[in-house]
């Protein structure tokens, strides 16, 4: 399978991942993204048929504990990192979401 | 140049022969010297590593193994009171309301943080030139790129500013830097350090690790470092062995495997002839040297282009102007805050691995791209376990060159991810792995040796490169 990286296919891709680009970076990108997964594509030169996929590197599950509610960070903390947030209400501000 | 040893420093403070103070007041003489050229240090907290460091010294005893040893922490990994910056623009006034746990544990030690270092932006980087904060130069030659992404811990490290710098290492980004910079750079087995409080990249192969001058400084920071952590769920429960007390010297029997298929190609000269000459040394300790076949670690650096990226792409969503770091101003909804943010705070590199990672991810293409990608890693590592029923260590350069040019690789990516051809499946496989100076090539750049063991026998590796570097010193 060989992909195609349009500067369409670009901008459809960067919408998934929330990225604004400009005309250079599309041009930039569509050529290098597909140099770096044609490099990438030779993966599928591979046998894997009845191979696991790897999810943990050690092949182990995940580990799993009863829920135990405990503190976590202080709000007042976390709201002063913020760009925009209001301290009192204990939110964070955004533009309008609709 | 006077790189010093965490060990010797700690122990000279123990014999009150220097103070806490003063050793912390020599390590920012140091940086104060140094780092208006070589750029390895983004942040220097002095008023609070001082306090810190006169805290220790009105004790009546010692805090711990670390007591009073600077450590410089590389800017992915949270120090609350410090900037977090991940080497990035989205982060520029990010304040961490946190500490990562292993700064806790290292101040519990009695280490004392001087600062943040330098790092690719999101650790994505073989050469620390992705930091939106400027390039660290290589304190070997100002021409050259210090490895990355631990450049600033690296550089740090090898101009003497402090014995000991953490760092994270996701395709190699411990090791290779400590390869270009000539120190020594361990990732241990994953799982072994908890990821709680370093700025994830990619969740399956991220793994903190110290560098240091020498291995028993790494393996003295390992056993302050290791061990299980509620908060990170992918730490490991294994109790910690102490790697400190498995440096006895001893290789006698030790079986290393080399191998060979991957050294045929695109491995520099003068590399190739340190890495024979090192085996060399480990033969003469009383190690045997055999071959062995990896054959899908031709695979290596396209499996973890594919599966780093995909996890980068799920990691870096959340970085997107609300709740820390950069917001982007005058856009009209949040969609295009998002959008926005993103654009202006990401460099070209991230914004490439989040688009490879995005696309490899989405519907179509995930089956032939991750879903492959993740059965190939599968193979690797099954390689490895197949080669362990027989040796003990494989070994292979850190880098099939040392350190490049600044600017040298930038144009082409693939080129710059050919450095990590010999680091990135230890990741792959959650593998211990290290690298220990080796030699000086003719231009006078460090040569890296590069071992890796199986998982959790850090022990061994330790052994055999602390045998390696007293031999050769």
């Amino acid at each position: 399978m060989s992909s195609s990286w349009s500067p369409d296919a670009v901008r459809r891709i960067a919408a998934l991942a929330h990225l604004e680009l400009n005309d250079q970076e599309i041009a930039l990108y569509s050529r290098q993204l597909a140099d770096i997964l044609h490099y990438a594509e030779q993966v599928q030169e591979v046998n894997t048929t009845g191979i696991p996929p790897t999810v943990h590197p050690l092949g182990s599950g995940a580990s799993g504990r009863d829920d135990q509610p405990s503190g976590s960070l202080d709000r007042g903390d976390v709201l002063r990192s913020a760009p925009d947030a209001a301290l009192e209400a204990g939110l964070f501000r955004v533009p309008k979401v609709l | 140049m006077g790189p010093v040893s965490a060990i010797a420093l700690r122990d000279a403070i123990a014999r009150r022969e220097i103070s806490a103070e003063a050793a912390c007041r020599q390590a920012l003489d140091r940086i104060d010297q140094t780092n208006g050229s070589l750029n390895a240090f983004l942040h220097v907290a002095a008023d609070r590593a001082l306090a810190r460091a006169r805290a220790l010294d009105a004790r009546s005893s010692p805090a711990g193994p670390l007591h009073g040893v600077p450590i410089a922490i590389k800017d992915n990994i949270v120090v609350k009171d410090m900037p977090a910056t991940a080497g990035s623009r989205i982060l520029e006034s990010y304040h961490p309301p946190y500490d990562a746990t292993a700064v806790t544990r290292l101040e519990e030690a009695g280490a004392v943080i001087v600062g943040k270092t330098n790092c690719d932006e999101f650790a994505m980087g073989s050469s620390t030139e992705h930091s939106a904060y400027g390039p660290t130069l290589n304190p070997w030659a100002a021409d050259r790129i210090p490895g990355g992404s631990s450049g600033g811990s690296a550089a740090a490290v090898a101009a003497g500013m402090t014995p000991l710098a953490l760092g994270s290492d996701t395709g190699g980004s411990v090791r290779q830097p400590a390869g270009c910079c000539g120190v020594v750079g361990v990732k241990p087995t994953y799982g072994r350090i908890s990821r709680y409080g370093l700025i994830a990249f990619a969740s399956s192969l991220d793994q903190i690790g110290p560098l240091a001058v020498s291995v028993a400084d790494t393996a003295l920071a390992l056993d302050v470092l290791c061990g299980s952590d509620p908060r990170d769920a992918t730490s490991a429960a294994r109790p910690v062995e102490s790697f400190s007390a498995a440096l006895d010297g001893q290789i006698k029997g030790l079986r290393v495997g080399v191998p060979r298929h991957l050294l045929e190609h695109g491995v520099d000269a003068e590399v190739a002839e340190a890495f024979e000459a090192s085996l060399k040394v480990i033969t003469s300790l009383g190690a045997t040297v055999t071959s062995v076949e990896l054959p899908h670690s031709r695979y290596a650096i396209p499996v973890y282009y594919l599966v780093a990226t995909a996890e980068a792409s799920s990691n870096l969503a959340r970085y997107d102007g609300v709740r820390y770091g950069r917001r982007a101003g005058g856009t009209t909804s949040v969609r295009e805050m998002y959008e926005r943010a993103r654009h202006e705070g990401f460099g070209p590199e991230v914004k490439r691995r989040i688009m490879l990672g995005t696309y490899v991810l989405s519907e179509g293409y995930y089956d032939a791209y991750y879903l492959k990608a993740q059965q190939v890693r599968t193979l690797i590592r099954r390689d490895y376990e197949q080669a362990f029923a027989g040796v003990d260590v494989v070994a292979t350069p850190t880098s099939p060159t040392p350190a490049f040019k600044l600017g040298e690789r930038e144009a082409d990516p693939i080129q710059m991810y050919l450095a990590d051809i010999f680091t990135v499946s230890a990741p792959l496989a959650g593998l211990p792995a290290i690298s220990v100076p080796c030699a000086v090539d003719r231009g006078r750049l460090p040569i890296g040796l590069h071992l890796t063991a199986r998982a959790w026998d850090e022990a061994t590796m330790l052994r055999a490169a602390d045998a390696f570097e007293r031999a050769v010193r």
